[in-house]
């Protein structure tokens, strides 16, 4: 294994977010900040507790999945679809590199931005909102599972986009409605039946489940489900890259 | 000599259709300087991103240094350097930064002192930590030099290195080859300056519509193919020609003062003893001679436009 080149496509990337601190991590936690001082301090105060948690300590881990979400498509997408961008894609190209070393720098990078940006997230909301992690292991486990699950996600898109637009369709148009649909601010149980099995179909349900799960010891669906269902999403985006590369899909002619 | 590079029967056509090399047969001897020479939509850089591994040939083969390149890719490949034709740089990025992760992505260990080296051969040490995107043409030309020459290759492709580059610079450059053929380093290069591969080349490839029309070295070539003309300078201006005269291939400049003679080099008679006896029995004397050969651009415009190039001209 090129040991070096996982090094220097790491670093190279990592070097990106600190160039770009402002966007890469403050823009998100503030975004993310705002929902709680709005749906936790504020609102959240006049709000009931939903299976015995405050409303601010409930959508914490869903706010925080859905800035791990949507970042580690962001990062992963632009990592590989900046050199494809610019031309620079030539030397990755003509690099004695194979697809696992090209992963473990690209998708390492991005999913490391995104987990520090969900502990982050994490410690400012303690600012604001008081909760507990009854499961830190399994905390931190999906925490980088869904990290790492979604910005091979990212990679993905990142290979099939031909232009700026494309790079920003699935976060804004498709994860981030199935974040917000997938139980970030409710339990999928005060939904009435119909919609809850409709709502099981949206595979964000279980990320989100699962994580809080983590914190508060309840879940929507079973753990297990949660992270199978992870596991499998993450399989299958392994498969569709090694695909894309054997094929040299939108990568060599 | 040994083959470095050994492509053979190499072809590529593109999903449109298109036919971009047909049948490529081609050897590049080790430590030499070869020159890819061709018009627009030749099939040079196709040529080039299929040895490097940026585009999948449809069929053929290639070695590198004796290893496959789709085979044995990680070794072939950790042998070969590429400066592309297009200004693809990292505009954010620092100059050191780059060459930095160029090293690393070629699976070399970091080795700030051989960077160094390579930035201050290029003249852009004093700008490793400007962004590229603040530098002029000519060095960004020079980083993506320094980012292919950051892991130390045996084969380095060139593919128009001087396009858009001042003369100075162009000059640094072939002065930069030179000195890396001299260490070892075999060179491809693909160029538009005919001037360029007449300056540099050892040997001398033209394509043209994805077929390789010639391989040759650059003195045999200019000498298989090249006219050569006689000027004299007359000691007395002339009006016009003697009549005897007009089956020869002769010119007489309109001051009257030069006779230019076209012959063939490769002839067994030039003729051109003959032609002085005609010219004394015409009492038409000479103060000075020189002759010339004709240029590699002449030569080249004349294969890329002629149909039948390769009859009598060996790979």
């Amino acid at each position: 294994m090129n040991l070096h080149a996982v090094r220097a496509i790491y670093l190279f990337e990592m070097n990106r977010m600190w160039r770009t601190l402002l966007q890469s991590i403050a823009s998100p936690v503030i975004s993310t900040s705002l929902y709680f001082v709005v749906f936790g301090s504020a609102i959240g105060s006049k709000m009931v507790a939903i299976d015995g948690i405050s409303y601010g300590a409930f959508i914490i881990p869903g706010l925080v999945m859905l800035a791990l979400l949507t970042e580690s498509i962001s990062n992963a997408a632009f990592g590989i679809f900046f050199p494809k961008y610019n031309g620079t894609i030539y030397e990755l190209l003509s690099a004695p590199v194979a697809l696992p070393e090209i992963l473990l720098g690209y998708v390492g990078a991005a999913a490391s931005k995104s987990i520090l940006l969900g502990l982050t997230i994490l410690l400012t909301a303690r600012l604001f909102v008081d909760y507990h992690i009854a499961h830190p292991f399994w905390m931190l486990g999906f925490l980088v599972l869904t990290a790492v699950t979604f910005s091979l996600f990212g990679f993905i898109i990142g290979i099939w986009a031909d232009g700026f637009e494309k790079l920003q369709i699935v976060p804004m148009l498709i994860v981030t409605p199935l974040a917000f649909l997938g139980g970030s601010f409710y339990s999928i149980s005060m939904l009435p039946p119909l919609w809850q099995t409709i709502t099981l179909a949206n595979p964000v349900v279980y990320l989100i489940s699962g994580f809080r799960w983590s914190f508060y010891d309840v879940a929507d669906v079973n753990v297990g489900v949660s992270l199978a269902m992870t596991l499998g999403f993450l399989l299958l985006c392994l498969v569709v890259i090694s695909w894309m590369f054997k094929r040299g899909y939108r990568l060599k002619q | 000599m040994a083959a470095v590079i050994s492509v053979r029967g190499v072809s590529k056509v593109y999903p449109s259709g298109l036919k971009a090399l047909d049948n490529i047969e081609l050897d590049i001897n080790r430590g030499e300087i070869f020159a890819l020479l061709g018009p627009n939509g030749a099939g040079k850089t196709t040529l080039i991103s299929i040895i490097c591994g940026i585009v999948n040939a449809s069929s053929g083969s290639v070695l590198a240094d004796g290893h496959d390149i789709v085979k044995d890719y990680r070794i072939a490949r950790s042998r070969i350097g590429l400066v592309p034709q297009e200004l693809s740089t990292d505009g954010f990025e620092s100059v050191w930064a780059t060459v930095t992760f160029s090293r690393g992505l070629f699976g070399k260990p970091s080795a700030p002192e051989y960077l160094e080296k390579i930035l201050r051969q290029l003249s852009l040490w004093e700008k490793k930590d400007a962004r590229i995107m603040s530098l002029s043409g000519g060095m960004k030309r020079r980083v993506m030099i320094a980012k292919a020459l950051s892991h130390e290759p045996d084969i380095l492709f060139l593919d128009e290195p001087t396009a858009g580059v001042d003369v100075e610079l162009r000059r640094d450059m072939w002065e930069m080859v030179r000195g890396l053929r001299d260490n070892g380093v075999t060179i491809i290069l693909t160029t538009h300056y005919i001037e360029e591969a007449e300056e540099m080349a050892d040997r001398i490839g033209v394509i043209r519509r994805g077929r390789l029309l010639l391989v040759e070295g650059k003195e045999a070539l200019m000498e298989k193919l090249g006219q050569k003309q006689l000027c004299l300078q007359l000691q007395q201006p002339l009006a016009a020609l003697p009549d005897e005269f007009s089956s020869y291939p002769l010119t007489l400049s309109a001051d009257g003062h030069e006779l230019t003679y076209h012959y063939d080099s490769q002839s067994e008679h030039t003729g051109i003893a003959e032609l002085f006896r005609r010219l004394q029995q015409h009492g038409i004397d000479y103060k000075d001679l020189h002759s010339t050969q004709r240029s590699l651009e002449e030569i080249f415009v004349r294969l890329v436009s002629d149909q039948r190039p390769t009859e009598g001209l060996g790979r």
